[in-house]
């Protein structure tokens, strides 16, 4: 392009400028910032109250931030400067928040030492983690650890920068209360909930860290044995959160996905998402929208899915065949059971929907049907806790244990999919490759609600006839990459397993083109595919394909 | 093969090549001097505003036009001759066609002010004129104050796009209420409050005397026509409408009026040429109530898929349906539909309701005589196209449409609705009237 971009300059946009409530904010939070930071340094006395002070100015500066960024504003959108301002366009800040965040993750993952783990006197907790004693003896009776920090990080940014949503959408009462609603489960369900849980625990009684929505696959080691083994052992309890633990993945979750799509899950329950539509939402518009891009998504989200399920396939198995007196199944009947439940889960579809899937992603689905049967069948005939791995050899000697291999499958899941993928990319990432690069690319969570959102669910956007101007503000501000625009502007309702239903591209049409619905399945996917207001003779002759 | 030339990349154009191309494997060529690319010329404003990126007003990737197989040239066509189906461009450039489409759109009106030309004045119609604005108004600082002669669609968007760079505004509407020529009075009145309440400096009644100026041929001011007083600026935008922008084809043989005149069939006076979107006039009249030139999105639309058909062998007349339209006022969407006329013509009456929040309310125009539903202006709540243009077409009956407002709402999930409220309002109407 011949002319110069001009609106790419950063001196263009007034509203770049901070206001003096904003000002405030900003040294409030990083004020709130640099305590928890200086008790890396420092072992404050009455943490208690430092620690208090930390979060209230922490949270307290997101809040007064983001009300001397729209308090005096009328309702409507605003994304003036998004894209001028450095951190939300990929700038220098962006960069260097994306150097700050990963970099935390690193540490937190991998070196929970640094952080004051257990390096004061007969291994009582320093530093940051040290900070955070006296709120986790206050939940839960126990000294912090890095996750208990973490956790609390957690919450406080979603509850902060959940606030700050709700007032920048005032005018939209359906992201007013999702956003309650993830600030709700996160608060309650994983954080305090589990906490004060842990108060339950004695020495004849423990229930493992029990985060009731995080369910498998999001939560990948839901079923490993000690998990299992601490459920079954606290009794009717345990049994009981067991139990719920898989009714929650083949029943409810089915269920809520059939009638509101995965919304119901990825933009209002989830914890990842939570973090996301929150802390994350200036940086939606960073998602890439290329083709590309979304052939990427297909094959590396469905390929952590295969990963995440022959995993907890194998590790199930494994326990099953060296401890089969414990349980009620054994390892054959186990494989045997789930080879059957997955082919007919496949056979179903295809029978049913086949009118619905495209070559491409038949072939795709076939691939990966054979590759997880493959590899049960594998399973079935080797004993992998007989398998010796050394990871020596596989991290260019970074690890140097030796892992049994369904042990192996664990650590590298947990490493490249958990640590790596979810958390170091994922969020650290945020400001580079925008807010939901984890959602869509690699959980699997979102894989398999995906798939059951396309084919089996009464969600979908509803296009309204022939209103769309092409603008782009939809495709711009999706943060799952989903070219909204290439629908609406061809009439067609938008039903893709990616979306997460955060309702941003309604709320930014200019033209009141998109709308987030349940209906009927019937001519739920390419509904119209003519643009009302043409005559009738013109759309039959546009419509024939 | 067969070589059908389209000169001009907008909608209009874009969608005849897509159509043509889905229907025939004819070589097909796109001329603009714009832009390289298709873009949403609507979606220029939110560019300026820092909501996207100019790429994002782009709604193919650059590999579709290949993949597709439509060339597009970047070039200025000077003039068409018919007889020879050839088109000389710029740099004495050559190119022989089998069919033209000719969809260039419109362009910015200028009404003979002095100082209309002036460096710093501005329509805000082509990309060019985004990077005007970009220029003469980056920020508050370089522009201290701007100007916006006319109170229509664009106008309103210039002025929210200067505003949103902090840029104080004065805004020219010659009109008594905003844009009352279209809107009926409670809904222009709105509107004149929803403007004053972002800070911009809506001066009602007022015409543009002339634009003055600077010893380097710059904007310095403007003078009111009534006051005489006179008004500091760095920017003027021009936005008192668009016509069709069609002066290369003076010297040619096409027929022109304040457009290029076409039949029903979108055909124009020149055999195997065709005339689309803004750019088009309709020889008969406009259709039903329509206008005979149509610059709106949509109709460009539908003229581009009309006639990809008759170039395509099954010659077409283009009907376009029941009229819709849509806007946004600031923060305020609009979206009509059927006809609402600003002021009820014969037999018609309208029915007006306001939320207290003074940022939604509707008008019904219906007939007094039958009691036919015609049309229905919306603000602030957003309305199903599908249930009107159905309601329309069956010719439902006032009453009708207002009992099953809520069929229709299209507001997101969890919003309020208002349909009891209006229809109490309709019914207390009725009684009272």
């Amino acid at each position: 392009m011949s002319s110069i971009q001009r609106n790419m300059s950063l001196t263009g946009d007034a509203s770049d400028q901070l206001n003096t409530l904003q000002k405030i904010g900003t040294i409030i939070g990083l004020s709130g910032l640099a305590i928890i930071v200086l008790s890396l340094f420092n072992n404050f006395e009455h943490k208690g109250l430092w620690l208090t002070t930390a979060l209230v100015a922490l949270a307290g500066g997101i809040i007064l931030y983001a009300r001397g960024l729209y308090a005096d504003k009328l309702k409507g959108i605003k994304n003036h400067g998004v894209w001028f301002k450095s951190i939300s366009s990929r700038g220098f800040l962006g960069w260097i928040a994306a150097l700050i965040l990963t970099g935390f993750y690193i540490v937190l993952y991998f070196h929970g030492e640094l952080l004051g783990l257990g390096q004061g006197p007969d291994g009582t907790n320093t530093g940051i983690v040290g900070l955070f004693d006296p709120l986790s003896r206050f939940l839960s009776g126990n000294p912090a650890s890095q996750w208990f920090v973490y956790g609390a990080l957690y919450t406080v940014a979603i509850l902060a920068f959940g606030i700050k949503f709700i007032l920048k959408y005032k005018h939209n009462r359906y992201e007013q209360v999702r956003t309650l609603s993830v600030m709700f489960f996160q608060t309650a369900f994983a954080f305090v909930i589990p906490e004060l849980m842990a108060r339950l625990n004695s020495d004849d009684f423990s229930l493992p860290y029990n985060d009731l929505k995080n369910m498998w696959p999001l939560n990948y080691y839901a079923f490993e044995q000690w998990r299992v083994d601490q459920f079954i052992n606290a009794q009717t309890i345990g049994l009981f959160f067991l139990i719920l633990a898989v009714l929650l993945v083949f029943v409810v979750s089915p269920f809520l996905t059939y009638k509101y799509g995965k919304r119901w899950y990825c933009s209002w329950v989830c914890g990842c998402g939570g973090l996301a539509e929150t802390a994350g939402d200036s940086f939606r518009q960073l998602s890439d929208k290329s083709m590309k891009a979304w052939k990427l998504e297909r094959w590396m989200i469905n390929s952590v899915l295969v990963f995440s399920v022959v995993m907890t396939v194998a590790t199930i198995s494994t326990y099953l065949g060296y401890d089969s007196e414990k349980y009620w199944f054994t390892k054959n009947a186990f494989l045997i059971s789930v080879g059957v439940f997955l082919t007919a889960l496949f056979l179903g579809v295809i029978y049913w929907k086949k009118n619905e899937i495209q070559k491409d992603a038949l072939k795709g689905a076939i691939g990966f049907y054979v590759l997880t049967i493959g590899f049960i069948v594998l399973i079935a005939f080797i004993d992998l806790s007989q398998v010796k791995i050394d990871a020596a050899s596989l991290s260019f000697g970074l690890n140097t244990k030796m892992y049994a291999g369904d042990a192996a499958l664990r650590s590298f899941y947990g490493f490249a999919i958990g640590s790596i993928f979810s958390g170091v990319i994922g969020t650290g990432f945020y400001p580079i490759l925008g807010n939901r690069v984890w959602c869509r690319m690699g959980c699997p969570m979102a894989g398999i609600l995906g798939i059951q959102q396309r084919l089996f669910s009464k969600f979908r956007i509803t296009t309204n006839g022939g209103q769309c101007i092409s603008c782009g503000n939809c495709s711009t501000y999706c943060e799952q990459g989903i070219d909204v625009r290439a629908y609406a502007q061809k009439g067609e309702n938008i039903v893709r397993s990616s979306c997460v239903g955060c309702g941003i591209c309604s709320a930014v049409c200019p033209r009141g083109v998109l709308k987030l619905e349940n209906g009927p399945l019937e001519g739920r996917i390419d509904s119209n595919q003519v643009l009302l207001g043409n005559d009738v003779d013109l759309m039959e002759l546009v419509n024939k394909k | 093969m067969k070589h059908t030339i389209i000169i001009g990349n907008g909608i209009s154009g874009v969608t005849a090549a897509r159509h043509i191309r889905k229907l025939s494997d004819q070589k097909i060529t796109i001329i603009s001097a714009e832009t390289e690319y298709f873009f949403s010329r609507t979606a220029l404003m939110y560019v300026y505003m820092g909501h996207m990126k100019f790429e994002h007003t782009q709604p193919y990737e650059p590999w579709f036009w290949e993949k597709n197989n439509i060339s597009l040239k970047k070039a200025y066509v000077k003039q068409i001759d018919t007889d020879a189906k050839t088109l000389h461009l710029s740099e004495n450039e050559t190119l022989k066609y089998d069919t033209l489409i000719i969809a260039t759109g419109s362009k910015p009106n200028k009404f003979g002010w002095p100082g209309q030309d002036l460096l710093g004045v501005t329509g805000l119609y082509h990309k060019q004129d985004l990077e005007n604005v970009e220029k003469y108004a980056p920020n508050n600082k370089v522009c201290k104050k701007a100007v916006i002669v006319g109170g229509g669609l664009i106008g309103i968007e210039l002025a929210e796009m200067l505003s949103a760079r902090g840029i104080p505004v004065t805004f020219l509407v010659r009109e008594k209420s905003f844009w009352n020529g279209v809107l009926p009075d409670g809904e222009s009145q709105m509107i004149n409050r929803h403007i004053k309440n972002h800070h911009i400096d809506l001066r009602l009644g007022f015409n543009l005397k002339e634009i003055k100026s600077d010893d380097n041929g710059k904007v310095k001011s403007i003078v009111i026509t009534e006051t005489g007083e006179e008004i500091p600026c760095n920017l003027v935008g021009l936005t008192a409408g668009v016509s069709p922008n069609i002066d290369f084809i003076k010297e040619s043989n096409i027929e022109l009026g304040r457009g290029v005149k076409v039949n029903r069939f979108l055909e124009t006076s020149a055999k195997d040429v065709y005339a689309i979107g803004d750019c088009a006039e309709q020889r008969d009249g406009g259709i039903g109530e329509r206008r005979p030139i149509e610059a709106v999105w949509y109709t460009g639309r539908m003229m581009g898929e009309t006639v990809a058909q008759t170039i395509c062998g099954n010659r077409l007349e283009y009907k376009p349906g029941h009229w819709f339209n849509s806007a946004k006022f600031l923060d305020i969407e609009y979206q009509t539909y059927g006809w609402v006329f600003s002021k009820p013509r014969e037999n018609e009456a309208h029915f007006h309701w306001k939320h207290e929040d003074d940022t939604k309310c509707i008008t019904v125009c219906y007939s007094t005589v039958t009691n036919k539903f015609l049309g229905i202006n919306t603000f602030g709540i957003r309305m199903r196209h599908e249930v009107f243009d159905k309601w329309l077409t069956e010719e439902r009956d006032v009453d009708y449409v207002m009992a099953n407002l809520a069929v229709a709402n299209f507001d997101p999930e969890l919003f309020k609705h208002y349909e009891k409220d209006i229809l109490a309002a309709f019914k207390k109407n009725l009684i009272e009237a």
